[in-house]
C-alpha cells in the first residue's frame, strides 16, 4: 500500500505532481499550477504589496483552506508585542528588540504574502539568545494570544560556540502570522523545537528562517497537533562550510484539521549536511496534511550530503495527505542526495493480525501509531518534553477514536 | 482434555456479484495434542475455514458453531478468541510498519496472559525460540514482517506460536515457499510447541512434504467447502499420487 521512491531526482520537474493519497475526491485545477522556478530564485520581499493578492492557485497556497487563512495574507494585523512566559535557564536571555535591530532579516526574507504581511506589521521582535557553552534548555510559552489577527516576529540567536535547546510551546487561541528567524553562529549547536498544541479553532502561519554558520549544527523539530489550520515552513540556509541541519517533524491531523509544512534546505556552502524526516498521522473526516520538502544543492555546495523523507500513516477514511519531495542539484560533486515519500494506510488486515494475537483493537491502533511516531519524538532530546508529547499523541488518538465512535 | 469442535460451519463472503457461499457445513473435532491435516484443491475454502475460526470480519458465518471446550467462539471478537487459546499462522502474514517484533511479541504475550511476562524469563524464552528457529537477534528490532522474506515471515509465525502457547493452532500453508532446511526448522518448531503444551493442530497444506516432519493423526480432504473424506496418514500419500480428481468429479467447484 505504501509507495516509495528513493532515487534522487536530478532535475526539478517543472510541474511536480503531488503524490496524492487518501480517499477523498480531489478537485483542484492541475493546469493552474504555477511553474516552480529554481528555489533560490524565488521572489522575496518584506512588504506584502510586492506580492499579488492570493488566489489559491499559487503553489504556495494551492492546498491551504484559503477562506480560513486569507485574512492573514492581506488584512491588517495587530503587531504589538504579545505576552508570553518562559522558564529561566542558564546561558540564555529573553527580551524584546526593535524592528530596526540589525538581527532582523539576518536569517532570511519572506517568500510569500502572509510572511511579508507579518514582517511589516510586527512592531518588534522577541529575542531569545543562547550564549552558554553548556547546553541549557529554555522553554518559551506562548499561550496568551486571542482571536485578534496578529503578527509576530521571533529571533533565536545562538552565539558562536554556544550550545542549547530552545522550545517554543504554543497553546490556547491563535490567529497568528509570524516569522521566526534562527541565527546559528559558527561552531554553535542549537536545537529549536516548536510545538503547536493550539485550540481547535486556532490559525497559525509561521515561516522559519535559519542561517547556519561554519561547522555549526541546527536541529529543528516541528510538532503540530492542535489547531484548525497550522502551517510551519522552515527555510534553512547552510551558508558556511561544515554547517549541518537535522530537520524533524511530527504531526497528527484529526477531523477537519489542516496541517502543512514545507521544509526547504538550501545547501549553499561546500561540505554541508542535511537530514529531513517528517512523519504524520491522519484520522477523521477532512483531516488534511501537506508536506513539501525542497532541497537545493547549489553550484558551490560540493561534498553535500543530503536526505529527506516524509511518511504518513492514514488511520481512517476521508483523509488526505499530500507529500511532495523536490530535489534540485546544481553541482555534480556530492556525497549523496536522496528522498523518500510514502503514505500508508493502517488497514483492517493489520488490525486483524494484531487482534489475532490477543491484542485489543484499541491497543492495536495505539501500538501502530506510537511506533510510527516514536522515531521523531526520540529526536527531540528533551526527556520531559518527549514524554509529554508521546502522551499527547496518544490522547489525540483516543480523542479522535472517541469522536469516530460517536458518529457510527 | 481440551477439544476444538467445528460443527456444520457455513460461511459466506460478499463479492461484487453478491453473497458467495464458501463453507457448506464443515464438521471437524480436534482433540488436545492431535494433528489434523487438511488437504484440498485451490479455492476449496481452506483459508476461509482458517479465517472463520479466527474471526476475520470479511467472512460471515451463516450457521454452525465453533466451540473450544464447550465455549462458543463465534460470538467472540478476534482478540477474545486468541485469548481463549486459538492461534492462526497465516498464509500471508501482513506487515506492521512502526511496530518492532519485540514490542509486538511482548504486547501480545501480555494480552494473552493478562499480565506482563517477567522480564528475565521472557528474554530467555525469546532468545531460545529465535535461535531454535534460526532467526537472527536483529529481527527483534525490525518492524513486524516488514521486508521479511517469505520464509522469514513463516518463521515469525511459528515464533509467535511457541511464545504465545495457544491450545489450538491453525497453520495455513505454513510450509508453502519454504526450502527443505527452512521446512525442517519450522516443523521442529511446531513439534516443540506440541510437545511442550499439548497443542492441537489443524495443518492446511498442499504437500506431503511437511507431513513427513509433522506427523498427522488424521487427514481430511477438503473439497467445495466441506470435508469430503477422512482417513489416516496413508490418505495423504494417496492424494499426492492420485490428485483430487475422484473428489471433483461429482461436485461443482465454484
Ligand atoms: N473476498 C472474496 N471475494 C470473492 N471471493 C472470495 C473472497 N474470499 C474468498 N473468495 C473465494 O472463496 C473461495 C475459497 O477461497 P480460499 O482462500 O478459502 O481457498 P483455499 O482453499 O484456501 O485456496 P488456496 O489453496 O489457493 O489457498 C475461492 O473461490 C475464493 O476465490
Ligand atoms: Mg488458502
Amino acid at each position: 500500500m505504501a509507495s516509495e521512491t528513493t532515487a534522487p531526482l536530478i532535475e526539478r520537474p517543472e510541474h511536480p505532481e503531488p503524490a496524492q493519497h487518501g480517499l477523498q475526491a480531489h478537485s483542484d485545477g492541475g493546469s493552474a499550477f504555477v511553474p516552480v522556478q529554481t528555489r533560490s530564485e524565488r521572489f522575496t520581499s518584506t512588504s506584502p504589496e510586492d506580492f499579488a493578492a492570493v488566489t489559491g492557485l499559487e503553489f504556495e497556497w494551492k492546498f491551504a483552506p484559503l477562506a480560513t487563512i486569507k485574512h492573514l495574507t492581506e488584512g491588517p494585523l495587530d503587531g504589538s508585542p504579545a505576552a508570553f512566559s518562559y522558564t529561566e535557564s542558564g546561558g540564555t536571555t529573553v527580551g524584546w528588540i526593535d524592528r530596526t535591530d540589525a538581527l532582523i532579516g539576518a536569517a532570511g526574507a519572506p517568500e510569500e504574502r502572509a510572511s511579508a504581511n507579518a514582517w511589516s506589521a510586527a512592531e518588534n521582535a522577541l529575542h531569545i539568545q543562547v550564549s552558554g557553552e553548556e547546553a541549557g534548555e529554555l522553554t518559551v510559552r506562548r499561550d496568551r494570544f486571542d482571536a485578534t489577527a496578529r503578527a509576530a516576529h521571533v529571533v533565536i540567536e545562538a552565539l558562536p560556540n554556544s550550545a542549547g535547546t530552545v522550545i517554543l510551546e504554543h497553546s490556547g487561541p491563535a490567529n497568528l502570522a509570524e516569522n521566526v528567524e534562527i541565527v546559528v553562529g559558527d561552531n554553535a549547536r542549537l536545537t529549536v523545537v516548536t510545538v503547536q498544541e493550539w485550540d481547535d479553532d486556532a490559525i497559525h502561519l509561521s515561516s522559519h528562517f535559519a542561517r547556519v554558520g561554519r561547522d555549526a549544527s541546527l536541529r529543528h523539530v516541528v510538532v503540530s497537533l492542535g489547531g484548525k489550520a497550522v502551517r510551519v515552513n522552515p527555510s534553512v540556509h547552510l551558508v558556511e562550510q561544515g554547517a549541518s541541519i537535522e530537520s524533524f517533524g511530527l504531526y497528527f491531523a484529526d477531523a477537519g484539521q489542516y496541517i502543512e509544512q514545507r521544509p526547504y534546505i538550501d545547501h549553499v556552502a561546500a561540505n554541508t549536511r542535511s537530514r529531513v524526516n517528517y512523519k504524520g498521522a491522519l484520522q477523521g473526516a477532512g483531516a488534511h496534511t501537506v508536506w513539501v520538502g525542497d532541497v537545493l544543492i547549489g553550484p558551490h555546495a560540493d561534498g553535500t550530503d543530503s536526505y529527506e523523507q516524509n511518511r504518513n500513516l492514514v488511520l481512517s477514511e476521508g483523509t488526505r495527505a499530500d507529500s511532495i519531495p523536490n530535489l534540485e542539484i546544481e553541482t555534480g560533486n556530492i556525497v549523496g542526495a536522496g528522498h523518500a515519500s510514502s503514505t500508508g494506510r493502517f488497514d483492517d488486515e493489520q488490525l486483524f493480525y494484531l487482534q489475532s494475537r490477543g491484542i485489543t483493537e484499541e491497543e492495536a491502533r495505539r501500538l501502530v501509531v506510537r511506533g510510527f511516531l516514536a522515531e521523531i519524538i526520540q529526536q527531540i532530546g528533551s526527556p520531559a518534553l518527549e514524554e509529554r508529547l508521546a502522551a499527547a499523541v496518544e490522547a489525540e488518538l483516543l480523542q479522535s477514536q472517541g469522536l469516530a465512535g460517536e458518529v457510527v | 482434555m481440551s477439544v476444538l469442535k467445528i460443527e456444520d460451519l457455513q460461511v459466506s463472503v460478499e463479492t461484487e456479484q453478491g453473497t458467495k457461499q464458501i463453507l457448506r457445513g464443515v464438521d471437524l473435532t480436534i482433540g488436545e495434542g492431535e494433528t489434523h491435516a487438511i488437504m484440498g484443491p485451490n479455492g476449496s475454502g481452506k483459508s476461509t475455514l482458517a479465517y472463520a475460526i479466527a474471526g476475520h470480519p470479511k467472512y460471515h458465518v451463516e450457521g454452525g458453531s465453533v466451540t473450544l471446550d464447550g465455549e462458543e467462539m463465534l460470538d467472540k471478537s478476534v482478540d477474545e478468541r486468541a485469548r481463549a487459546g486459538l492461534f492462526l499462522a497465516m498464509q500471508y502474514p501482513v506487515e506492521i510498519p512502526g511496530v518492532s517484533v519485540s514490542n509486538f511479541l511482548r504486547t501480545a504475550k501480555t494480552a494473552i496472559d493478562g499480565q506482563a511476562p517477567a522480564i528475565r524469563g521472557w528474554i530467555k524464552d525469546l532468545d531460545a525460540s529465535m535461535s531454535a528457529l534460526r532467526m537472527d537477534k536483529s529481527f527483534r528490532e525490525r518492524n513486524v514482517n516488514e521486508g521479511f522474506s517469505g520464509g522469514e515471515k513463516k518463521r515469525n509465525e511459528i515464533l509467535q506460536l511457541e511464545l504465545l502457547k495457544p491450545k489450538f493452532a491453525v497453520l495455513d500453508e505454513t510450509d508453502s515457499g519454504l526450502d527443505v532446511d527452512a521446512l525442517k526448522i519450522v516443523s521442529e518448531g511446531v513439534n516443540r510447541a506440541k510437545a511442550n503444551t499439548g497443542l492441537g493442530i489443524l495443518l492446511i497444506t498442499h504437500y506431503n512434504r511437511i507431513l513427513r516432519y509433522v506427523q498427522p493423526d488424521f487427514v481430511h480432504v477438503f473439497v467445495a467447502g466441506r470435508v469430503a473424506e477422512q482417513g489416516g496418514p496413508e490418505l495423504a500419500v494417496r492424494l499426492e499420487n492420485e490428485g483430487y480428481d475422484r473428489f471433483l468429479a461429482g461436485s461443482n467447484v465454484g
